[in-house]
């Protein structure tokens, strides 16, 4: 029994599902279909065999020696830190574990044709990929300033044969991405399956994904008592929607002596109208479908998120954070873009690790956390994906130090 | 005529149909975006609209997300956005109509979350207050949440639900036993604006929908109206029927153009009004 309430989707006051009618009875198709099929062996079966012989689970738990040795110098304390490798799933982050999922349901559920909503393109890249590997046509919407900014993503999506539809509309990013994609859904519902890509959205999508996500702290649970005979101490991941936070959670949240940490992007900085720290600085409202903190105006209008990395660049989150943040059983920190950049620096001259730019929010998350445990703690940190998608970013804002 | 349950007497909504199956006609609904392009604009736009013809009103709270909207009503939500437009000044509207006209209906049609935010006890006060006598929300299913419409009930106010050609029979019923004014079908699966489907499953639905309703309230159609020829051919099965995208249009190239939209609308809802019979 876990210690968060959940029945028809809702976590405490969070969740739910706020559609319009005409999507109302898909939800419910699919809710009770992934209520029966997570449960199916043979279901089961082909999800371990892809998670297995596809994405290329279990991901290892790798101890980061000189990450730590960096702690202790600078903040003087002994810490463990390991770091769950996300970034070495196939095509580069956690957001495989979902699609595979999903795409394994949509089947059996005779949906013919696939769409997705992406922001920084790794979940546009997963979706893309799984539909290939299953012979479904695929449709990806997109911002278009994610466009501009995850060039490489778009290409490669590209190449598995998706459709990248740029959206234009409001803020031209994660979020309008979502509204469009809705929009397709509403119009095909008979034929399409909406691949969500985080634990935002209406039920069953935040129960599901984090579900598909959750096999994250599984292993990583059984990976750290391997390694150190017993649990860890704290988790760290970073939060947009929140899937791979959620995923890494999972595997802890019953166990009280764990910390959970999220880390939202604080982007120019959460007392300025540039960030997308929805859970720091947001409110209980509606958006895409859920009960959830969003950022929005007193008339209700949801504001413009930013961060550097378009992974975070989202002004809602998914309700099952909601209710943690609400009840203390996470607690929601926040990294900024310099501190971002600063971490992912440091993680790839510590570790030999370049981590995607919404990761190393994590890693930057990580002196915060350490002022809060004592010697020889130990500290899991999600890498939820790779940073290779971000070099044109981090070159931008690194310049000629990464160019000579 | 039937009455919403626990209200002592017929809404303006439901005398809106009343009167106009009185008259051996069916009851055109019109939307327009509040504050688009302006707020004075929209008021002489909606106040217009009844003039020429519309029996009930839907003033459209802008919001930042439209996600079941095409890209007419997203656009004219842009519009009224960047003229200070949103729940806050779509409530001035509705009352500024009200003081212009106290006949006309007015359902306030939009999305949750300006009304979650506000709180919807305070919404429904605020709505009532300012002469409202609907609300349609687009993303909160009745039976998902039945906070919204309890409220409403404690204000007097109609709960106008969307059904939709993919609701089961049990939703169609569950929904209708909480609504008031009418019942808004949905022609197509799909957004605002989209190409109006083949309405010989559109109206076997709508008899579906009244038997599934026990002939409570009136169905009125929309979603894909936009010529009077659509409009004619749709009151020859609905109670009512709703344009809403097609209206936003005309004051968009009225605007376009320089024109003052409001002699342009008149003509479009005087032509619908006369196609309806």
């Amino acid at each position: 029994m876990s210690i968060v309430p959940q029945s028809h989707g809702r976590f405490g006051p969070y969740g739910g599902r706020y559609v319009s009618e005409t999507l109302m009875p898909a939800l419910e198709e699919l809710a009770d279909a992934w209520e029966h099929f997570s449960f199916d062996p043979t279901f089961r079966a082909e999800l371990d065999r892809l998670l297995r012989e596809y994405v290329g689970r279990p991901t290892p738990l790798t101890e980061a020696a000189r990450l730590a040795e960096h702690v202790a110098k600078t903040q003087g304390r002994r810490l463990r830190v390991f770091l769950k490798r996300e970034d070495l799933c196939h095509t580069g982050s956690h957001k495989l574990n979902n699609c595979v999922g999903q795409i394994l349901l949509a089947q059996r559920l005779g949906k013919q044709r696939i769409i997705a909503e992406t922001g920084a393109g790794q979940h546009g890249v997963a979706t893309a990929t799984v539909a290939a590997l299953f012979g479904l046509p695929c449709e990806i919407y997109m911002g278009a300033v994610d466009v501009e900014r995850q060039s490489l993503n778009v290409f490669r999506m590209h190449l598995l044969g998706a459709k990248v539809h740029p959206v234009k509309d409001g803020t031209a990013t994660l979020k309008d991405a979502m509204n469009e994609a809705m929009r397709d859904w509403v119009t095909n519902v008979g034929t399409t399956h909406y691949v969500l890509g985080t634990v935002a959205g209406p039920h069953p999508y935040p129960t599901m994904v984090g579900e598909l996500q959750s096999v994250i702290g599984r292993e990583a649970r059984a990976q750290i008592q391997a390694a150190t005979g017993r649990l860890p101490d704290a988790c760290l991941a970073c939060v947009g929607g929140g899937s791979n936070a959620m995923g890494l959670f999972r595997g802890f949240i019953d166990d009280p002596g764990v910390r959970l940490y999220g880390v939202e992007a604080a982007g120019e900085g959460i007392d300025t109208k540039h960030h997308a720290a929805t859970l720091g600085k947001g409110r209980p409202g509606v958006l895409h479908g859920a009960r959830s903190y969003v950022l929005c105006d007193d008339d209700g209008q949801i504001d413009e998120a930013h961060s550097i990395s378009a992974g975070l660049d989202y002004p809602g989150v998914g309700p099952e954070h909601s209710y943690l943040r609400d009840s203390g059983r996470a607690q929601y920190l926040s990294a900024t873009d310099q501190e971002a950049l600063a971490a992912c620096r440091l993680l790839a001259r510590c570790e030999g690790i370049i981590p995607a730019l919404e990761s190393a929010h994590a890693v930057a998350g990580l002196p915060r956390v350490a002022e809060q445990l004592s010697d020889g703690a130990s500290v899991i940190i999600n890498i939820s994906g790779r940073g290779d998608k971000d070099m044109g970013t981090i070159a931008k804002h690194f310049g000629a130090e990464v160019s000579s | 005529m039937t009455n919403t349950p626990g209200r002592p007497f017929p809404s303006r909504i439901a005398g809106a149909f009343a009167r106009a199956r009185a008259q051996g006609r069916k009851t055109l609904v019109l939307y327009l975006t509040g504050c688009d392009p302006d707020f004075d604009t929209s008021r002489r736009l909606l106040l217009a609209a009844a003039q020429a013809g519309a029996d009930v009103l839907e003033l459209g709270v802008p919001w930042s997300d439209p996600s079941a909207d095409g890209p007419a009503i997203q656009a004219a939500m842009r519009r009224a956005l960047a003229a200070g437009g949103g729940m806050a000044k779509a409530l001035d509207l509705c009352r500024t109509v009200r003081a212009a006209n106290p006949e006309i209906p007015v359902v306030l049609f939009g999305y949750a979350n300006p009304i979650f935010v506000r709180g919807t006890a305070k919404f429904a006060a605020q709505a009532k207050q300012a002469g409202a006598d609907g609300v349609l929300c687009v993303d909160w299913p009745p039976d998902e949440d039945p906070e919204l419409a309890q409220t409403l009930a404690q204000h007097a106010l109609d709960l106008v639900p969307l059904i939709a050609p993919t609701s089961t029979p049990e939703r169609v019923k569950a929904i209708a036993a909480v609504a008031g004014g009418f019942l808004y079908y949905v022609s197509l699966t799909g957004i605002t604006g989209s190409q109006l489907p083949n309405l010989d499953e559109t109206s076997a639905r709508v008899r579906q929908v009244r038997e599934l309703s026990g002939g409570r309230l009136p169905v009125a159609v929309g979603f894909g109206i936009a010529t009077p020829a659509d409009a004619r051919a749709v009151a020859g099965f609905a109670d009512g029927v709703v344009v809403g995208s097609a209206a936003v249009r005309v004051i968009e190239r009225a605007v376009a153009a320089g024109r003052d939209p409001v002699p342009a609308l008149e003509a479009f809802v005087s032509d619908l009004r006369a196609a309806m019979g």
